[in-house]
């Protein structure tokens, strides 16, 4: 079931992009993570994954401060992006979020236009200095969520009027046009079909030369298809985390094993 | 396993059980029970409107009388010079005389034998109007002194009552202002078209009157008042509205305290409108020294009154907005006021549109609360003489000057209440037909 050919791919030792150290986070009084340590390297594909309700989305939340939206949400510890807290009095989320971009689960594009949804994260932060520049950074975009040749002769139709695979894309490449170092992705997959799912991995893979990727998923196959390294949470703990290949072969957890074989969950 | 008795069915599927009868049953009567319920308030909503139409669709209608005039210059010019200083000395009692010598000269012509005796008597069928109307044809227009004009004149209210059916025969045995002479000369001089009913547009563009000239009675200074109104209210209302529900929905902390704001707010909403009247009359009017009757004082009343109702539609369009919206636009590194101003106001914007709207309809027909700041009782019988003016010299509002008109002892202005709320009833639904238009306008966008 897991001899797929990704598992055999080398996983270099690579910079740890973020690295988290004790981190706790409560929902009013509810411990929903409880002390999780997790180094993610640069340019790799990280998955979590684990049953519903284990904390994985919470967890990835915390690696952008989404959780800040919420207000009973407090977070503990040390959260590091490229060695300094993002949870420092100083750090502003806004700018912590342009650097650490995000794809949520349901595909959400703005009611706006195809271009317009990919130009307003450039727009907000400056990145063009005029409207070529800005059509530049669109087409570069779309390019990169493998969508420009399904949109670029209708780039200014709603892109609330795609199909739910391409939204997703729309939504990627819309993260992708802010220049994030790390993409967060929260089951990106889970509202799409399977055609679409394939493209969205496909994509997830080429954005590894680029960019650190964190994905949640509830699907082990998918976690197994795209990551380099795989998280496995149980009841807001880590349980494990190591190279894909190990965890689904040789996992060291009996909570882990009794997971991906299907025991729990 | 089969056990054979599955296989034969129960029962057939072609009978009703009773059951399901019974349940079929419950469920037509609770269909009529909807459609009676339906059907009541139409019959209810029929019988209003076309109470309303019937009754005040004759105030837009009056009663004139074409007669030539002759402006004679030893009455109205004595020195001959045509200096204005000298005409605008003529008072209104100055021309009275020559149009009841105009009536009386037309009654000769028209008819075989004049039954009135003496010109004078001819004043029972001209509105006190006409003087002050050719006087200030005059005025403007010196020239015409000397020469005869034709003027189309308001008929006095019981003349136009006559021609309405309000004002009979028997009903004015009692009436000292008119006698059946009156209405014979009437009667002729309508066969011969110097009498007519037209299409009044002086009632909608009109001031008020006195309460002895309803036929010259009018909407049109009121309209202007309620105008103001609606402008200090929507002025107000709308940026404190949407502010104050954008900070509370969007950025406010959840806590006790704006839990309290909450449920005052929504308390607010339910307060009677007096009550704010009386809150009007005693902040701005006795704190703040504010001019009674004015439109400022009655819109800034109405604004408090509004802002709950803008305040409570506004949240719950900003609530409808789907909150992945806002994910996106932080999720990109948008601030918070950019998510909100960026994508979630414009994609409540219909909602709020339609609640401020809404709102100014219910304070564009509000009564209660003008009367303690002193805008019902008001005789509005001059147009404000500029903006400003506009909002700080008294004036009336549509609903203060039905009410004033329906407490007035004649039965002529018993017609022109009527007759003022078909024009505030065509605002409110203009002004709903509006929401309706922008809602789907902005909704198509997305």
């Amino acid at each position: 079931m897991y001899d797929n050919p990704n598992l055999e791919r080398n996983v270099a030792q690579q910079d740890t992009k973020i690295s988290a150290r004790n981190v706790q986070v409560f929902y009013g009084d509810t411990h929903a993570i409880k002390d999780v340590n997790i180094e993610i390297p640069a340019r790799t594909v990280t998955a979590f994954i684990g049953p519903s309700g284990c904390g994985k989305s919470t967890f990835l939340r915390c690696l952008n401060r989404m959780n800040d939206t919420i207000d009973i949400c407090r977070v503990e510890g040390d959260i590091n992006l490229d060695g300094e807290n993002i949870y420092d009095k100083r750090v502003d989320p806004v700018q912590l979020r342009a650097k650490v971009g995000m794809v949520f689960q349901k595909p959400n594009p703005f009611p706006k236009s195809i271009y317009d949804n990919i130009a307003y994260g450039p727009r907000i932060h400056g990145l063009a200095k005029n409207k070529a520049d800005l059509d530049e950074i669109v087409e570069k975009a779309l390019r990169r969520g493998a969508i420009w040749n399904e949109v670029k002769d209708r780039l200014h139709a709603p892109g609330t009027g795609l199909s739910g695979g391409q939204q997703q894309r729309l939504c990627i490449a819309r993260a992708v046009a802010t220049e994030p170092e790390v993409l967060l992705m929260d089951e990106p997959c889970s509202a799409l079909d399977p055609i679409a799912t394939s493209q969205v991995e496909e994509l997830i893979d080429e954005l590894r030369d680029q960019y650190s990727v964190v994905i949640v998923t509830h699907s082990m196959q998918q976690a197994a298809r795209v990551s380099q390294k795989t998280a496995f949470f149980h009841l807001g703990n880590l349980v494990e985390f190591g190279d894909t290949g190990q965890i689904f072969t040789n996992p060291q957890d009996s909570r882990t094993e009794s997971y991906i074989t299907g025991r729990i969950g | 396993m089969t056990d054979a008795t599955n296989n034969t069915p129960k029962s057939s599927l072609l009978t009703v059980s009773p059951r399901v009868k019974q349940r079929n049953a419950a469920e037509a009567r609770f269909k009529m029970y909807g459609i009676a319920a339906v059907m009541t308030g139409l019959v209810f909503l029929i019988i209003l409107l076309s109470t309303i139409l019937f009754n005040g669709v004759g105030a837009f209608q009056q009663t004139f009388i074409e007669v030539p005039v002759y402006l004679d210059e030893a009455k109205l010019d004595k020195n001959g010079n045509r200096d204005p200083e000298d005409i605008k000395k003529v008072s209104t009692f100055g021309y009275n005389p020559l149009i009841e010598q105009a009536i009386y000269d037309t009654i000769s012509a028209k008819m075989d034998k004049n039954p009135l005796a003496k010109a004078k008597e001819a004043k029972a069928l001209i509105s006190a109007s006409a003087a002050a109307q050719i006087r200030d044809v005059v005025i403007a227009n010196p020239d015409l002194i000397g020469q005869t004009v034709d003027f189309r004149i308001l008929a006095a209210s019981r003349v136009d009552g006559y021609l309405k059916d309000r004002v009979t025969r028997e009903s004015i045995a009692r009436d000292k202002n008119i006698d059946a002479v009156h209405l014979d000369i009437i009667d002729a001089l309508r066969a011969k078209g110097i009498v007519k009913r037209e299409f009044n547009w002086s009632f909608i563009t009109g001031a008020d009157a006195s309460e002895s000239r309803p036929e010259q009675a009018g909407m049109g200074v009121s309209m202007l008042g309620s105008l103001f109104m609606m402008l200090v209210v929507l002025v107000l209302s709308l940026p404190i509205g949407v502010a104050a529900s954008i900070y509370l929905e969007e950025f406010a902390p959840q806590n006790k305290w704006t839990d309290l704001i909450e449920v005052n707010i929504s308390n607010l909403a339910a307060v009677p409108s007096i009550v704010f009247g009386i809150l009007g009359l005693a902040v701005f009017i006795q704190f703040a020294g504010l001019p009674q009757s004015a439109p400022l004082v009655g819109g800034l009343v109405l604004t408090l009154m509004t802002l709950p109702t803008i305040i409570i539609s506004t949240r719950a369009s900003l609530k409808s907005v789907p909150p992945s919206i806002r994910d996106a636009a932080l999720g990109l590194g948008a601030s918070k006021m950019q998510s909100v101003f960026h994508h979630v106001l414009p994609l409540a914007m219909p909602g709020i549109l339609t609640g401020t709207i809404i709102g100014l309809a219910q304070a564009l027909g509000e009564t209660a609360p003008l009367l303690l700041i002193g805008m019902v009782g008001y005789i509005a019988s001059n147009y404000p003489t500029g903006p400003i003016a506009g909002f700080m010299d008294p004036n009336s509002a549509m609903p203060a000057q039905i009410y004033e008109w329906a407490k007035r002892a004649d039965p002529a202005y018993y017609e022109r209440a009527w007759g003022g709320i078909i024009i505030l009833l065509v605002f409110l639904i203009t002004m709903n037909i509006i929401a309706i238009i922008l809602r789907r306008r902005f909704e198509r966008r997305w």
